[in-house]
Parts: structure tokens; sequence; C-alpha cells
């Protein structure tokens, strides 16, 4: 059994050396949330020489649409998204210090090039355990464009978020060798 | 309705999460088949979506042709269903009113309605909200009749393994084989409506699930793709007559959160 791994936001280069695909991982602190909406705004102040809402260095995306929150609750069901929709910002978004991505499916070859050059680290959650993924998340804010409703970028607070290490700084692949390991030979 | 098919999984979808989970070797995949049925029980207990994707609305009316409906169109009433339950449930509203111009539509409203008029005095009424991630990944296809069950197999296989991950495996497969383009698609969607891994009453179909089943999980796909011997909870086939030039195959794919509600008046 693999054992699972801790880590702590600010999610530095050195802790995303460290890891290796297939990985368990349990996330705590701060982390960010931004799907198409919100990654096509930032990418155009890039191009735009204009200054970011959000400091991306050594920081966590996670890519989700939650559903509303009950009055009670911090956030609603919150799982993560199809990630191939960021796959045509995300190196701009590596490249200002983007360390970490948190969605479901795989990336292109382009996202994973990108990884390895900036030592940047692809973790999947799972797919459709919104509501136990949402018990993970212990506040929640909004930090920039509250107009694209679930599409804003939120400020979480997380504590022990499952992730599993899909892509690490080395390359490596694990939807791909999952396949070798149990595709039938 | 709409509230309880996103909040409470079928029992069939979880004990077939249990059962996967004893036969599963990849250590990961247990552990993400764990994390679904705690999944399951922390949304029915605290009645949230179990996925936040709630989906399309889709619906299955079975009408007896002596039933009468008064002050206003069903699929009003419907609507108005619609409407309130992902309002008051705090569900999310994924639909945008054209595909090109993308506005969503905030109530997630207009459901798909499929009517069938049926003997009797009775309204059965079938909702199953359908994720994005699961349909997007669905394909439809005329073959040759002479490619036969093989080409059908080879068909099915090589949709699943196209869907790889994004889908969010474990999933259930949905084949609808004959009729026409429309009807087989209609097929491959009814047969997803099926309690998890009932056989087809047809001993074809039902020996081609099977058959389709190992064949889908030898891809080694597994849970969420990363790897595993479960990458299908079960495969279902509906079979129609077909037109002699034509072997029409539809795929439709269900992630694990196959939700289904139905109700009788
Ligand atoms: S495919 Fe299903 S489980 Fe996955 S995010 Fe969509 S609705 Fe949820």
């Amino acid at each position: 059994m693999t054992p699972v791994i801790t880590i702590k936001t600010p999610f530095t280069t050195e802790a995303a050396e460290k890891l290796r695909i297939g990985q368990r991982v349990l996330l705590n602190g701060k982390i960010y949330t931004g799907r198409d909406a919100a990654h096509k705004k930032l990418v155009e102040l890039l191009e735009n020489g204009e200054e970011l809402p959000i400091e991306l260095k050594d920081q966590i995306i996670y890519y989700v649409g939650p559903s509303p929150a009950k009055p009670d609750n911090v956030i609603g069901s919150a799982g993560p998204t199809t990630s191939g929709r960021m796959d045509i910002y995300a190196p701009k978004l590596m490249a200002q210090g983007l360390k970490g991505m948190i969605g479901k499916g795989k990336r292109t070859p382009e996202v994973i090039k990108a990884m390895k050059q900036t030592k940047a680290v692809y973790f999947a959650a799972v797919g459709g355990a919104a509501a136990l993924i949402s018990k993970r998340i212990k506040s929640c804010k909004i930090v920039a464009y509250p107009e694209l409703g679930p599409e804003a970028i939120r400020e979480l607070e997380v504590e022990d978020f499952p992730v599993i290490v899909v892509n690490d700084s080395l390359g490596g692949d694990l939807y791909e060798e999952g396949l070798k390991i149990y595709g039938a030979k | 309705m709409c509230q309880e098919a996103n909040y409470i999984l079928g029992q069939d979808v979880i004990d077939a999460f249990k059962n996967a989970y004893e036969t599963e070797q990849s250590v990961t995949g247990k552990d993400i088949l764990q994390q679904l049925i705690e999944n399951a029980q922390i949304a029915k207990n605290e009645s949230v979506p179990m996925c936040q994707d709630t989906g399309f609305s889709v619906f299955f009316i079975e009408m007896g042709q002596d039933v009468h409906i008064e002050g206003g169109s069903l699929e009003d009433a419907i609507n108005d269903g619609v409407r309130k339950g992902y309002q008051e449930g705090y569900l999310r509203k994924s639909i945008v009113g054209h595909p090109l111009e993308r506005q969503n539509t905030g109530d997630n409203t207009p459901a798909v309605i499929h009517i069938r008029v049926v003997p009797g005095d009775k309204l059965k009424i079938t909702i199953a909200p359908k994720g994005g991630g699961s349909e997007n990944m669905s394909a439809i296809k005329m073959l040759k009749p002479a490619q036969g069950v093989e080409g059908v197999k080879d068909f099915v296989v090589e949709t699943v393994k196209e869907a790889g991950p994004n889908p969010c495996p474990p999933i259930i497969v949905g084949v609808g084989i004959g009729g026409t383009f429309e009807k087989a698609a209609l097929l491959a969607k009814e047969a997803l409506l099926r309690p998890v891994g009932e056989p087809s009453s047809d001993s074809y179909a039902a020996d081609l699930e099977q058959e389709l089943l190992e064949l889908v999980n030898k891809l080694g796909i597994g849970p969420q793709g990363l790897g595993g011997k479960t990458t299908a909870l079960a495969v279902h086939v509906n079979t129609h007559p077909a037109h002699i030039a034509s072997l029409p195959v539809a795929v439709n794919i269900n992630c694990h959160a196959s939700r289904h509600k139905e109700i009788e008046f």
C-alpha cells in the first residue's frame, strides 16, 4: 500500500520535485479554484501585460465549478471538472509560477512538457466524489471575477484534501502507466 | 424528485462499488472505490448532490392513453418542476439556452423529455440527470450489416478506450443496436435506466453484455482511469429490429453517478 503524503501549501518547487506518479497526497492550506472562463480572463490579462488578481507563484489551482452552497455549508458539492478544457491556458500560468493543478482526465503533451520545464505537478481528484471532497474544504471566499458565478476564482482553505499524482515533474503520466500495468497484454 | 435523484445514489450502484472493491487489484483503484462509497453516504445523509454536475434533466415518461392532463401542458409542468427542484435543492444550473450562443438559462431548464404513450391510465415519470463528462464521450456509428457482432464489439471497446478517464470511471455502458439512427441512441440511453448489472431479458443480448463487460475491463483503464480492472460496472445492451441495409450502434456512457428516480401516478 502506497503511503499517503501530506503537503502544506504554498507548494514549492522543492516539494513538487519530490512527488512521483501514483502517490496519494493529502493537501492542506490554501488553494485557488478556476475553470475555463477564469483561465481565459487570466491569460488575457497576461497577454495585455496587466497584473493578475492573484499571485500564482507556488500555488495550486483546482478545476472546479461547485454546486450552490446550502445556507449552513461552506461550499456546495465540489468535484473536479475535465482538465482538458484548461490545456490551452495552463502553460502560460505555469510560466507565472503555478506549481500544481487539480482536475480529472488527460493533459496534452504541451501541458506535460510545460510541467517538466517548470517543475509543476498535475493531480487527479476523484471525479464525482464531490460531496466527500466538499467536506474537506474549510473555508471559501471569492477573490476574483464574482460575475462568473460558479466559475469565479475562489480561495479555499483545505484540510486533508485527497488527490493522486498523475503527472510529475519528470514527465511521468499515470494514465499511460496504469494502462500498461492493468491492460491485457 | 430532481433533488432525490441527485442526493441518493441507488443501492444497485453502491452494491456494484462494493463488489468492485473486492475484485479490484489496483490499490489506487480500491482507494477510489472506497471514496465513492463514502461519497454516496455523505450525499445521502446531508442531502447534498453526490456530484456537482447535477446534469441535464432527462425525463422518460410513460403516459397511459387514458390519462387526461388538465390545467396546462405536461412539458410545462415538468419544466416548472425542474426549475423549482434545482433552485430549492441547491443543484447546479448547467444548461445554456442556445448551443452556440451559450447563455446559461439559470434554472436548468428546459429538460429533455421523451414521452411514450402506453395502454392504461397510469403516468410513470423517470428522471435521469445526466452529467456532461460522460455524455460527451458517447458515440454512434452506422455499421455495415456484414461487420456483424464483431463490428459492434470493436466499436463499443474503441469508444470506451477513447473515453479513458474523462467519463469518471467506473462507468456504465449503454449500448443500443439496431433501429434507425435516432432509435439506436435512444435504446442506448434507455439501457442505462436498468438497475446496474441486471442482465437483459433477451438471452442473446445478455450474453453479449457479459462478453462486452469482460472486454472493456481488460482495457485496464480502471477507476478514474488511473489503472485497474474496474473500468465498467456493467454493460447493458438493448436491441431493436433493423433495416436490411443497416446496423446502427450507439454507445451511451454513464458515469458512476448513475442517477435515476421513478414515480408512478
Ligand atoms: S462524469 Fe459524472 S461523476 Fe463525473 S463529473 Fe460528470 S456527472 Fe460527475
